[in-house]
């Protein structure tokens, strides 16, 4: 693997672990729970990209299943969150 | 050999019967009567046939493996003693059955009745047939289960339901001290082997745990037999229907105390100990029981003390050891099982036909009931011991064991007076019972006007009192070849052939008869009146009731102490609990491993990853916020925790996990949603809770955090410890290089889950089913507190303020997404063989696509469009796991084993086909059964109540 690529893969790395940080400072700060809300699904997205990178740098294919899984499903629990906020309860 | 096999189908038979009889319909009645009827018929068919031809080699052994290992076999033997004994059991049975068929009410569960009986037959007869003592002992509690439940028939009555519980407490507790007694026979000789046992008796009467061996022998027998003082159980037992008091109390349950009795007397008898505890408890036991039954006035009552008095005599018997005794006592086990049985009938007929058994209030039925009281006169005067009754002969057999001399103590030279004593009031009761209830002026107050029974009804009474006259009269041509039989079966091969006649001449046996009939008649009769106006027992010893002595012992050993202790050792409050469990664990912790485990070891550490250390204090950070907000701030505390998942997951697959990181995830999701769903239920805690803020709630705040913090330290020190050694020789190396060449499946994880610890995934499996239902049922009764129960505050503002479109552009991504999870679900399920994934993985994908249609839509438009049965899901998904595990049996390979192969499948080319993969589609079904299951129940919580408030605003407009 090229040089400029593993560094590449470790800013990615870095850089995402830092915007999970700040979506995680937003998660506690709030104010607001729709903040919050927004904030974890920021910090999922995060998580994601950050499986891929690594995937990537590690060379391990198996690290996209899981990835795959947050693009997928890690919305139905924002959504959840969201009617929860909206309407009071999650299932009418 | 075919009568070694008999022997075990004899034994089988009942249950088999049970079975049969247990799924007929549940209004049958004439069916299972017809079983139960038939299977003890072919019960005694086999018994007919092996008499016949093992006559000679007895006994007959047969046995089946069952735990060889631990010294267990199902061994059966046969000897004359159990000969006669399962002979009883089987015809005493018959006559049962015919009788219950016109007893029972068509309210009483016929199916469930026969059942019962039938099992209980089996267990008896397991009883007498055991070569094993183990097994022994279990069949004897095989016996009290099923009394219990036999006695507790009618469980809607409290009467019947206290009875069954006493007689259960009981009867169980002395055969837990038979077991202890059996293991330490089993240790004293070697052997668990009755053959062996019975002959070591020398050896066993010399050991030096001989003396607390014949206590929990005797205790378990005597307990059994309602032996004073364990005999108030059985006039308590009286609530039972009479069918089973005719079969348990005359001729099985409490024989079965007295078979154990004599079965040992060989091994454990013929010392002074056993002399003193077994005869002098007999007689105790038979002097006051017929005293106690004297003064009943209820039928029952006065037949149950009678059978109390009546098993003491056979104790007693036990307890002299004598040849003559052995044999008088099984003469008498016969003699009492005939007459009590058809007593008990004939008491369930007068109870039936007249709707009292108070013998207050019955008189002059001879009027009424010829030949029903002609037939208990004769069954009565047998147990009082007329002369050419059987009753008679057996009793002057006791009296000359009773005379004979033994050992010479004071208890010695007292038999033949108590035994008169005892025979004199067992005369005065039969001549009360006589007197009150058949003769006299006939009753006027009776709830129904008596008449004779229905004729199929007497017909087991009159075989039973045909049988008490043919025995009276020519005992040695009906019974004398058998009882020596059974004799020999106790004693031994060689003792003399003992030939039995109804007539001894003029003796003294003959004479303490004469003077015991005598004596019965001046007590009964001169005070009459007197008896059945005074209370219900004795003279000054009605109000010691041992009953009630059981009572408060029971009812301080299972509600006043636990109380006390609970009260003194226990709290309700979590936060102590988990106080003292967390300091408990620490101490315990810090105590082993304290100055002998450093916590660093000598493997070679991964270098530190920035990008993880960072995503490691982002977790860590979110998950003391949760703890932090946990309080006031439920919803804020929830995000918190699925930051800290997250990045659990992360460090999973970053670990090499990607199994459990796919896992976990797709937990994660779950759990959101149902921690969500959850939360519109709790109330909301806005204000404050009153002194958070003052000193001592701090100080207690202080004091946890220090406790916390020294914990997760101590907890990280010991993964760390453990983490920084090379790990020793582990099973995983084991299952990595057979997981592909045994299995057939790359996918070591997957591999272990469903084919080399498929029995363990198949139990938790079935527990996660159990879980599912129980929270579904729990959730069918649930009702919110009332401050949660109406409209959340979102619904409730002005028309046009709130929403009435919610999030329309996820709606509708939602149902599109619906078929892309379930490929997704079923492309997991295909990989999970070879690659991360498997059924579990796959039904919890396909239990959050079902999820997101509900929070999409509301419910009643998906439930209009989809129908998902989850409970239809569970249930299948566990049939295609046991089934599957089963079709390994087919091929001869134990429970469980898979085959695996590759198949090519046109146009999709190699795919893996193993049976584990017919199990991982069990496991996958019912993943998503329950999971659907809980998440759909919690949510039909808020349908529930938008229709009580639709219902309440249906009935306001109609009001209005």
């Amino acid at each position: 693997m090229s040089l400029i690529l593993t560094a590449a893969l470790i800013y990615g790395q870095v850089a995402l672990a830092v915007a999970a940080l700040l979506a995680l400072w937003r998660l506690l700060k709030g104010p607001r729970a729709q903040d919050r809300v927004l904030a974890l699904d920021t910090f999922y997205v995060c998580i994601m990209l950050q499986l891929l990178v690594t995937g990537l740098r590690l060379g391990n294919p198996h690290f996209l299943v899981a990835a795959l899984i947050i693009a997928l499903m890690s919305f139905v629990s924002s959504v959840a969150a969201a009617r929860f906020l909206l309407r009071g309860e999650v299932i009418e | 050999m075919i009568a070694q096999n008999l022997m075990l189908v004899l034994v089988l038979l009942p249950f088999v019967g049970a079975l049969a009889a247990v799924t007929q319909p549940r209004g049958a009645q004439r069916g299972p009567a017809w079983i139960s009827g038939a299977t003890m018929a072919a019960g005694l068919v086999i018994l007919a046939a092996l008499r016949g031809p093992a006559g000679a080699t007895w006994p007959l052994r047969a046995s089946l493996h069952w735990a060889p290992s631990a010294g267990l076999d199902l061994a059966f033997r046969l000897d004359g003693f159990a000969w006669l004994f399962a002979a009883l059991i089987l015809g005493i049975g018959i006559l049962v059955v015919l009788y219950a068929r016109y007893y029972l009410a068509p309210t009483d569960s016929a199916p469930r009745f026969h059942a019962l009986l039938l099992a209980f037959c089996g267990s008896m007869l397991g009883l007498v047939l055991s070569a094993n003592v183990i097994i022994l002992v279990v069949f004897w509690e095989m016996t009290s289960l099923l009394s219990f439940l036999l006695i507790g028939f009618r469980s809607a009555n409290v009467g019947a339901r206290e009875g069954a519980r006493m007689s259960l407490i009981v009867t169980a507790g002395g055969g837990l001290c038979l077991l202890v007694a059996m293991l330490i026979l089993g240790r004293i000789t070697g052997s668990y082997d009755l053959d062996h046992i019975l002959a070591a008796g020398a050896v066993i009467r010399a050991h030096p745990l001989y003396p607390p061996l014949l206590v929990l022998f005797l205790l378990g027998a005597f307990t059994k037999s309602a032996q004073m003082p364990f005999h108030f159980w059985l006039p308590g037992a009286m609530a039972a229907p009479t069918p089973v008091s005719a079969y348990l109390h005359s001729a099985t349950m409490v024989k079965a105390g007295v078979f154990l009795l004599i079965r040992f007397s060989p091994a454990l008898g013929g010392t002074d100990a056993w002399f003193w505890m077994v005869t002098g408890t007999g007689m105790l036991t038979m002097t006051l029981g017929a005293v106690i039954a004297l003064f009943r006035h209820d039928l029952k009552g006065l037949l149950a003390y009678s059978t109390v008095s009546h098993l003491g005599l056979i104790t007693a018997l036990a307890g002299l050891g004598s040849e003559t005794a052995i044999l008088a006592a099984i003469f008498h086990i016969v003699n009492h099982a005939v007459f009590k049985a058809s007593l008990f009938m004939a008491a369930g007929i007068i109870d039936h036909e007249t709707g009292t058994r108070d013998m207050r209030r019955l008189s002059g039925l001879i009027h009424f009931m010829p030949v029903t009281g002609a037939l208990a006169i004769v069954a009565s005067a047998a147990m009082a011991g007329v002369p050419l009754l059987n009753g008679f002969i057996s009793k002057e057999m006791f009296f000359a064991a009773a005379a004979d001399w033994h050992n010479g103590t004071w208890l010695d030279n007292a038999l033949p007076l108590i035994a008169t004593v005892g025979a004199a009031f067992s005369v005065a009761y039969s001549a009360r019972f006589i007197a009150t209830v058949f003769f006299g002026p006939p009753a006027t107050d009776l709830p129904h006007l008596p008449h004779e029974p229905v004729r199929w009804m007497r017909r087991p009474v009159e075989a039973l009192v045909f049988i008490c006259l043919a025995i009276g009269i020519a005992p040695d041509a009906v019974l004398g070849p058998t009882l020596n039989a059974a004799a020999r079966g106790v004693l031994g091969p060689l003792i003399p052939h003992v030939s039995i006649s109804p007539w001894h001449g003029l003796n003294l046996p003959l004479m303490m008869s004469v003077i015991a009939l005598l004596a019965g008649a001046a007590i009964y009769f001169p005070f009459a009146r007197r008896i059945s106006e005074g209370p219900e027992g004795p003279p000054l010893l009605w109000r010691v009731r041992a009953v009630r002595l059981f009572e408060i012992g029971l009812l301080a050993v299972t509600w006043k102490w636990p109380r006390v202790l609970h009260r003194a050792a226990g709290t309700d409050r979590l936060q102590p609990q988990i106080l003292v469990l967390v300091c408990l664990a620490l101490l315990a912790g810090l105590g082993v491993t304290f100055g002998r485990l450093s916590p660093i070891g000598q493997r070679a550490m991964l270098a530190p990853d920035l990008a993880f250390v960072l995503m490691w204090i982002a977790g860590g950070a979110a998950a003391v916020g949760a703890a932090a907000l946990a309080k006031y701030h439920r919803f804020a505390a929830l995000m918190l925790l699925g930051v800290a998942g997250a990045v659990t997951c992360l460090t999973f697959a970053w670990a090499s996990a990607p199994d459990l990181a796919v896992t976990q995830l797709l937990v994660e999701v779950v759990t959101t949603v149902l921690l969500l769903l959850g939360l519109r239920w709790l109330p909301k805690r806005n204000a404050e809770i009153p002194g958070d803020r003052l000193f001592p709630a701090r100080l207690r705040r202080a004091r946890d955090l220090v406790i916390a913090i020294i914990a997760g330290a101590a907890t990280t020190m010991a993964a760390l410890a453990v983490m920084t050694r090379p790990p020793g020789p582990s099973i995983g190396n084991w299952f990595l290089r057979n997981a592909h060449s045994e299995a057939g499946g790359l996918n070591a994880v997957n591999v272990i889950l469903v084919d080399f610890r498929a029995f363990d995934t198949f139990g938790e499996i079935t527990v996660l089913g159990v879980v599912g239902l129980t929270v579904f049922a729990l959730l069918r009764r649930f009702r919110p507190a009332d401050e949660s129960a109406g409209r959340p505050a979102q619904q409730t503002g002005k028309a046009g303020e709130i929403d009435d479109l919610p999030m329309l552009v996820p709606s509708i991504t939602i149902r599109w997404m619906f078929p892309v999870l379930i490929v997704f679900s079923a492309w997991l399920f295909m990989r999970g063989h070879d690659l991360p994934g498997g059924g579990f993985s796959a039904g919890v994908t396909l239990a959050i696509a079902l999820l997101a249609q509900y929070l999409g839509a509301d419910t009643r438009w998906i439930e209009a469009r989809i129908t998902v049965l989850p409970i239809r899901w569970i249930g299948v998904g566990l049939l295609i796991a046991g089934l599957t595990g089963m079709s390994a049996a087919a091929f001869g390979y134990p429970f469980l084993s898979a085959q695996a192969r590759y198949v090519e499948l046109p146009g999709i080319g190699a795919v893996p086909a193993s049976t584990a993969m017919a199990f991982d589609l069990g496991v996958y079904a019912l993943v998503v059964g329950a999971t659907v299951l809980m998440l759909i129940a919690i949510a039909h919580q808020s349908l529930r109540s938008a229709r009580q408030r639709e219902r309440a605003a249906e009935e306001e407009g109609e009001a209005a």
